[in-house]
């Protein structure tokens, strides 16, 4: 025995190491038939360590005080050393975050990776995006601008329309009767430590259940129904190093993308870092035109297009929540007899183009003020636009145990198709 | 597993002590969760003013200072009062509809006695405080037909004797009216309303 087996060995009897890289890399049986698709796993994955690296060194020199935060963000942009690259890394990379963990979640709605038996595995995932926004948007007030300030008087306000309890609750938030530097300290405190340590424990969740039940493919079988003679799935291939070497390729052409925007485009014509946001934070003047940042855009489309009821604003409220939440009930509401799209019939396919396309729609509408297309019957056109795609999307949901289950399909494969 | 042999007396104990830790992990979160209301610096910063409007004659206007705002105080006259039925097609919003003010004063006076205004003095657009032009008439240099209101110099912004913002201005909304409430018909509390606005 060598003296690295030896070793290895040494740790393997106190620790689980051999195991542990056998269970999750080398022995993990991933079917042989993933696409393009499946990068974005990997690649949230990559963001998520650029994001708490640079997240470390940013806080070396940010200052969560309402009289600095401003100051200590334009310092590290102008005065600290390599300052400038670490905070178009961060900031950049909050909006990739979503661009894959969009593109990680359409994939799931592609491939029916949320069915029986990943059912846990997506309620996870779920969890995961969540988290996601409330860290994207805790860390927003940090930098302190017009944006930060506005954006988040409006969230907190959001929650300030539930009945009864809602005055108190904003306040217990923003722990003042406006957003101050009480606000910026606990928002500073929740982005850095709080919700990281449960995103973290998320992902790991995420990943054990992960491998625990296997990945799907873009077929929707289970490779595990065939195995060989030493119980290997047979359309299965070990992680490493086929899926590790295809990931990397993935890694490199994602980093190609993030750097051409960090080097030519960090603010992405206003989409990525919001113009306004270059002003500093006042209680006094109002923006006249507040949108959030892109990735929450689809949702604030939602939360005008609802009408107050019953004098209060709370429905709209009621509606943003739930379309974030329905994601929750998705396993349960598609009665296909196949996972795949590939498989699946007319109806589902023709419900998940419209349900891409409100969600786009949607987002863009969420980015312009309301009365940008001009009026339509008394009401601006754009409401009404965002009325239709609103509803669109939640049909997406509501219907599917019906069209799902008198839609037509084709028969699975025994193997997987490549 | 499967072991059935505890005695019900240990289940019951067992039971009793995780129910007392329980009561105990709830005591515990109180600290962390009241930790996050105003502090009493906070508390002190944002309290409620109280103003005594004995002096404040009809016609004119007392600015108090609430949570570092300027907030206007106008005793309207009768004529002032009957001024708002003639904006009512000049203003953007007649009918309070944007959520500006508590809700006992989305009225047409917006406020809880036609003849007291109060209002946070601060324009809607781009938060310049307008200056006061009660009077009616050429004299406030805004024309013959002015009926009386508020004007923002910085942008032209106009608002009626209720605060409504006029049509076709750069502000987008009616001005603000805070929470308050009468103490007593001459004091007024301006920042809390007893629950109302809730």
């Amino acid at each position: 025995m060598s003296r690295s087996q030896a070793l290895l060995a040494w740790i393997d009897e106190r620790f689980p190491l051999s195991t542990l890289w056998k269970e999750h890399l080398a022995e993990y049986y991933a079917p042989k038939n993933f696409n393009f698709w499946y990068y974005f796993g990997s690649l949230a994955l990559v963001v998520l360590v650029i994001q708490i690296v640079t997240g470390i060194f940013l806080t070396m020199n940010y200052k969560p005080d309402a009289a600095q935060a401003f100051g200590s963000v334009e310092y590290i942009m102008r005065d600290v050393p390599g300052g400038w690259v670490i905070r178009y890394m961060h900031s950049t990379g909050a909006s990739l975050f979503f661009v894959t963990v969009y593109l990680h979640m359409f994939r799931g709605l592609l491939y029916g990776s949320y069915r029986k038996p990943r059912e846990l595995l997506w309620l996870l995932g779920v969890l995961i995006y969540l988290c996601l926004m409330a860290e994207a948007f805790f860390g927003y007030l940090l930098p302190w601008g017009q944006m930060s300030y506005w954006g988040a008087q409006v969230i907190v306000n959001l929650f300030a329309a539930v009945p009864i309890i809602g005055e108190d609750l904003a306040v217990w938030i923003r722990g003042d009767y406006v957003i101050s530097d009480t606000t910026l300290n606990r928002f500073f405190a929740f982005h850095v430590i709080a919700i990281p340590l449960v995103l973290l424990g998320l992902v790991v969740a995420h990943i054990m259940a992960l491998h625990e039940v296997g990945s799907n493919n873009p077929d929707g079988i289970e490779i595990k129904k065939k195995k060989d003679a030493a119980g290997r799935p047979l359309d299965g291939i070990p992680f490493h190093p086929y899926y590790t070497v295809k990931d990397a390729v993935g890694v490199v052409v994602f980093l190609a993308v993030f750097s051409f925007i960090i080097f030519f485009a960090p603010e992405l014509g206003g989409y990525f870092l919001e113009y306004n946001n270059f002003i500093p934070a006042d209680p006094l003047k109002t923006p006249t035109h507040i949108a959030p940042v892109w990735y929450f855009t689809p949702y604030y489309a939602m939360l005008r297009a609802v009408p107050a009821f019953l004098g209060s604003q709370f429905w709209g409220v009621i509606v943003m929540g739930a379309a974030v939440l329905i994601f929750f009930a998705l396993p349960w509401l598609d009665r296909s007899p196949v996972k795949s799209i590939r498989y699946k019939g007319p109806y589902y396919k023709v419900a998940l183009a419209l349900f891409v396309v409100s969600f786009l729609v949607l987002g863009w509408l969420g980015t312009q003020p309301t009365d940008f297309l001009g009026k339509l019957g008394g009401t601006d056109t754009a409401v009404i636009l965002a009325r239709v795609f609103t509803l669109v999307y939640f049909l997406f949901f509501l219907l599917m145990p019906w069209y799902t289950r008198i839609d037509s399909h084709r028969p699975e494969p025994e193997r997987v198709t490549g | 597993m499967g072991e059935t042999t505890v005695s019900k007396k240990r289940r019951y104990l067992l039971i009793a002590t995780s129910a007392a830790g329980g009561v105990a992990g709830v005591g515990a979160a109180a600290p962390f969760f009241i930790s996050m209301f105003p502090s009493a610096r906070a508390k002190a910063a944002g309290a409620p003013v109280e103003v005594d409007i004995a002096r404040v004659e009809p016609g004119m206007m007392f600015r108090a200072e609430w949570r570092g705002k300027p907030v206007w105080i106008v005793h309207r006259t009768p004529e002032m009062i009957e001024s708002l039925a003639a904006t009512d097609e000049r203003v953007a919003d007649p009918a309070s509809k944007a959520p500006m003010q508590p809700p006992y004063a989305r009225n047409r006076y917006r406020s809880l006695k036609p003849e007291w205004l109060v209002l946070v003095g601060i324009c809607t657009h781009l938060g310049c405080s307008p200056s006061d032009k009660l009077a009616a008439g050429p004299q406030s240099g805004l024309g013959e037909d002015w009926p009386g209101g508020f004007f923002c110099p910085c942008h032209g912004s106009k608002f009626d004797l209720a605060g409504r913002v006029y049509k076709d201005v750069p502000a987008p909304t009616n001005l603000e009216v805070p929470k308050y409430r009468f103490v007593t018909d001459t004091r007024l509390l301006i920042g809390e309303d007893g629950g109302k606005g809730a």
